[in-house]
């Protein structure tokens, strides 16, 4: 029999994770945050668990600086595949004094995304999550090559580098301790292209903003941001012909130059893009090499 | 540039990379990505603000976390990903240190081929070995040897012949057919994308190689395996059957196949594969799928579904390899939880019976601990049976893991040598031999028209046993099928009338009922035992009884609430024994272990004695007669 075809392998392979979490763990659930990479793991948890339910609820974490588009999105998509959706907001962090606001509009570049690790770690512990799906690949950037499928966290959330189970085969290791958490990550082995390829292979819709569209921005550090009520530009507004590689916070995602309307002009784009999704994009991971080690040891996805 | 929207159509290739330090691994990778196109402009910067003197230090990009970028070695195992316009690529990049057996192991684990450096200076090195023998040992069936920095032996063809032989016996030892070494250097660029120096070289650039390399042409052959991972149950209220969800592990399974449930035994036939996307006409390794079973059987998580011409060996004995991968040492008589595709069992450690030598795979003299980065061969207990195919024959029903149970950590992985029934022989009275009498039990059941098992149902007092046990017996016997019930308050009368309720006394009953029917099953009757049999080790002696002596027996737990089996109580013993007046009563003053892996189990709260006896008649047929 020929080979499947790679995205085969792959699909099979999460669809495997998915169905080692629910048969292991007691309380999973599953991240969204209405980006492309949320989206395949929504689909993928279709492929695992239908006809059945999902045998966990949904959990997006709100910074209150979402894109309207992908909110819209969010309650449409979840509504249409009949789970249940669970929003927990970086605001109620904050007016409970679990966090300190950091978001200052007149700094842009400044936003609330260190702030979800707060928001998120309570929701884990309010709903005293087990396991959380998570749609993280390895080829993100280089901190994650090493990241296991299963990745364990200890009762504060934290990760810890050296104290990872070694994975063998396809044989998962789920056991944990009262209060411990496993961020499991079923997209580990996909690249930013394969996403992309799933996307058109199961004509799954996403929000609108990750296609060329007319938006005001303006530039900042290098970037391209979006004018919004949540920032004041720092130099003259624009409009331009944009998209989004990457769903985040108004404040701090940066968008591309592009006339990609449809998922194939966009795989063609990344095709020959020479810069990395998260360099081209996300402003706060620049500023240093070890960001996203530093940030994965305090408990974000 | 890369032109092709890549992705479709495209076979995945895992292969581990295997070097001792040094030997020019990452820059090996690096060359990979950076000459098939695939390095980002971002990710190139990083690698100029960390090279020297302008060059990229490609070695940079397979490198990950700080602590290690600090130390300056790669500790782990890192994956990374890159696609031609002919395959995709996961890249497995173990480091070659001498002390990370474990992370070659891991990434190993996975692959389909491996990439064995060797410094064309130094040729095939002890730890050159210790790869390709890890690898082998793996299951990996395809290697190569990148014979690096050749630019510094002049491009010396016999320098390169000598290392190629040497490699070439190697793996013609190891059963490695495909085998093959590559002349490169990593750092230039020669016969690594694109062919290079050495005119004497003929043959492709190790690129073209790893996108031609045949791995996949033996898909869907041997016999089926499916571990179901997931019931699907229908929602509640809609019509529809049950869908056993799991990953195929060998073989090509279809619609209308036969199968064998293990370890149960019992016989079905597959009624539908399907997946998210609709029916699948067949489906082999590694697609996921749900199946549809002809009879209403109690599959669930743990159980195997098997070609019924080709069943892997059942058994609570295991003789495996072992790599010990904690930092505290292994000892004979340890309990570990053993978790092989998806069953999780108890198991303890035997004997540690070799440690090999991971420089040639040769047994030496068997240690008294293991300690981290050790392969062993080691024989297992379990403390339920488990079935498994030899790891050469199969790298996923021939695997497991071990755990650690207080710490949680996955200490060991374990690759199956072969599986034994684990019952150890019937003990004896000196100076006593078994009469045969001569008949073969097959003769002497074909000829009775009759079959032997036994059926041995557990559970608190009252739950329930003896009156499934009597409803049993009387259909069988109705049926014209030889059946005796042994009860276990009759038996206390004569044969064990010497016994109290102790732990040992109980254990010697057990021993004594276990005896009697086996040989009541073996003379080709049905042995109906009813008892409390509230410890796991005396339900295990039963089983192991029959096992040794290749008879059927199915462990039926007749699961009721404490508070349910109280309150029927039809010879007021829990009043008794809640009134003090009763010691060593279970389920009141002495513990019961629930069965980890019964076979039946019964919940007679929701099921009605015939039913539940009707049931069990069922499974006895699928056992004997297999549809
Ligand atoms: N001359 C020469 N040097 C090489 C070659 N490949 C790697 N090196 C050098 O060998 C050293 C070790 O390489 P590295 O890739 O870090 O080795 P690793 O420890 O196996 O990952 C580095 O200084 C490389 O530049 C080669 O083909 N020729």
């Amino acid at each position: 029999m020929d080979a499947p075809d790679h995205l085969r392998a792959l699909e099979s392979e999460a669809v495997h994770v998915f169905r080692e979490v629910a048969a292991e763990l007691e309380r999973p659930v599953l991240l969204f945050s209405g980006g492309k990479d949320s989206i395949v793991l929504l689909r993928l948890a279709e492929k695992a668990f239908r006809p059945g339910r999902f045998p966990f609820p949904v959990l997006h974490v709100d910074t209150g600086h979402n894109f309207p588009e992908v909110l819209e999105y969010r309650d449409r998509r979840v509504a249409e595949i009949g789970e249940r959706l669970i929003v927990a907001k970086v605001e109620d962090s904050i007016a409970a004094g679990r966090a300190r606001e950091e978001w200052d509009a007149s700094k842009p570049g400044s936003s609330r995304n260190r702030l979800q690790t707060v928001t998120l770690l309570d929701a884990i512990e309010h709903g005293r999550f087990d396991a959380a799906f998570g749609g993280a690949r390895r080829d993100e950037e280089r901190a994650r090559a090493k990241e296991r499928i299963f990745s364990f966290r200890d009762d504060f959330g934290q990760w810890d580098p050296r104290a990872q189970r070694p994975e063998v085969w396809n044989i998962y290791n789920g056991r944990i301790r009262r209060g411990e958490h496993v961020r499991v990550f079923p997209l580990s082995n996909w690249t930013e292209l394969d996403v992309w390829h799933y996307i058109r292979q199961e004509g799954l819709e996403l929000p609108s903003i990750y296609f060329a569209h007319e938006r005001e921005v303006f530039e900042h550090d290098g970037m391209l941001y979006a004018v919004s009520e949540y920032v004041i530009p720092s130099s003259g507004p624009f409009t331009e012909s944009v998209r989004y590689r990457t769903v985040g916070d108004m404040t701090i995602t940066g968008a591309v130059r592009s006339g990609a309307t449809i998922v194939d002009d966009v795989i063609s784009e990344i095709a020959a893009t020479r810069v990395t999704e998260r360099g081209e994009t996300r402003a706060d991971d620049r500023t240093s090499e070890a960001a996203m080690e530093d940030r994965k040891r305090q408990g974000y996805f | 540039m890369t032109t092709l929207p890549a992705g479709t159509g495209k076979q995945l290739l895992r292969l581990a990379t295997a070097g001792s330090v040094d030997d020019g691994k990452s820059t090996l990778i690096g060359r990979l990505l950076l000459d098939a196109k695939l390095i980002l402009q971002d990710t190139l910067d990083a690698l100029h603000r960390n090279g020297t003197g302008g060059a990229p230090d490609l070695a940079s990009i397979t490198d990950g976390l700080r602590a290690e970028r600090e130390q300056g070695i790669t500790i782990d195992v890192a994956y990374r990903y890159f696609t031609t316009p002919r395959r995709s690529f996961i890249i497995a990049d173990t480091p070659g240190h001498e002390r990370y057996t474990r992370n070659m192991v891991t990434g190993a684990s996975t692959a389909q081929l491996a990439v064995i450096l060797i410094d064309a200076r130094h040729g095939m090195i002890e730890q050159s070995r210790r790869h390709a023998c890890l690898s082998g040992l793996l299951g990996i069936r395809h290697m190569v040897a990148a014979v690096n920095k050749m630019d510094l032996v002049d491009w010396s063809e016999d320098r390169f012949r000598t290392i190629e032989s040497d490699f070439a016996g190697l793996a013609e030892q190891l059963g490695v057919q495909d085998a093959r070494a590559f002349p490169i250097s990593a750092l230039n660029g020669d016969n690594v994308v694109e062919r290079g120096e050495a005119d004497w070289y003929d043959g492709p650039p190790l690129l073209e190689h790893l996108e031609a390399v045949d791995v996949a042409s033996d898909r869907g052959s041997g016999p089926v395996r499916l571990p179901v991972q997931w019931v699907i149950r229908p929602e509640d209220g809609a019509r529809g059957e049950r869908r056993y969800a799991g990953q195929l592990a060998g073989g090509t399974l279809r619609p209308g196949d036969p199968v064998v449930v293990l370890p149960a035994g019992s016989r079905t036939t597959v009624t539908a594969v399907q997946t998210f996307d609709g029916p699948l006409e067949s489906a082999a390794p590694p697609d996921s799928v749900t199946v549809g079973l002809a009879h209403d059987l109690d599959v669930g998580r743990g159980d195997l579904l098997c070609s019924p011409d080709d069943l892997p060996a059942s058994g609570r004995r295991i003789e495996a390899t072992l790599c010990w991968m904690a930092e505290s040492p292994l000892r004979a008589g340890e309990h570990v939880a053993l978790k092989h595709t998806t069953r999780t069992v108890r198991a303890a450690v035997e004997s540690i019976d070799a440690l090999l030598d991971v420089t040639s795979l040769h047994d030496g003299p068997p240690p008294d601990e293991l300690v981290l980065n050790d392969i062993a061969r080691i024989t297992l207990r379990t403390a339920a049976p488990v079935a498994a195919d030899p790891y050469a024959d199969n790298r996923i029903t021939g695997a497991f893991i071990l755990i650690d149970e207080d710490s949680n950590d996955t200490v060991a992985a374990g690759m199956v040598r072969r599986v034994r029934p684990g019952g150890r022989e019937p003990e004896h009275s000196p100076g006593v031999t078994w009469h045969d009498s001569g008949l073969e039990r097959e003769h002497r059941w074909n000829s009775l028209g009759t079959r032997g098992a036994t059926v041995w149902l557990t559970g608190l007092p009252a739950s329930g046993k003896s009156t499934i046990a009597a409803q049993l017996e009387r259909i069988l016997v109705e049926d014209g099928h030889p059946a005796y019930f042994l009860d276990g308050d009759n038996l206390r009368h004569g044969l064990s009338g010497d016994l109290a309720f102790s732990p040992a006394d109980r254990t010697e009953n057990i021993r004594r009922v276990a005896h009697v029917a086996r040989l009541i099953a073996d003379a080709g009757m049905v042995a109906i035992a009813s008892l409390v049999s509230p410890a796991h080790h005396d339900r295990a002696l039963a089983r192991e009884l029959h096992e040794a002596a290749g008879l059927p027996f199915l462990e039926v737990y007749v699961d009721t609430p404490v508070e349910v089996a109280e309150k029927r109580d039809p010879k007021g013993l829990y009043a008794r024994a809640r009134a003090g007046k009763l010691e060593d009563f279970t389920g009141v003053s002495a513990p019961y272990e629930v069965p980890e892996h019964p076979d039946v189990t019964i919940h007679t709260a929701t099921e009605d004695v015939s039913a539940s006896a009707e049931r069990l008649r069922q499974v006895l047929e699928q056992l004997w007669f297999p549809r």
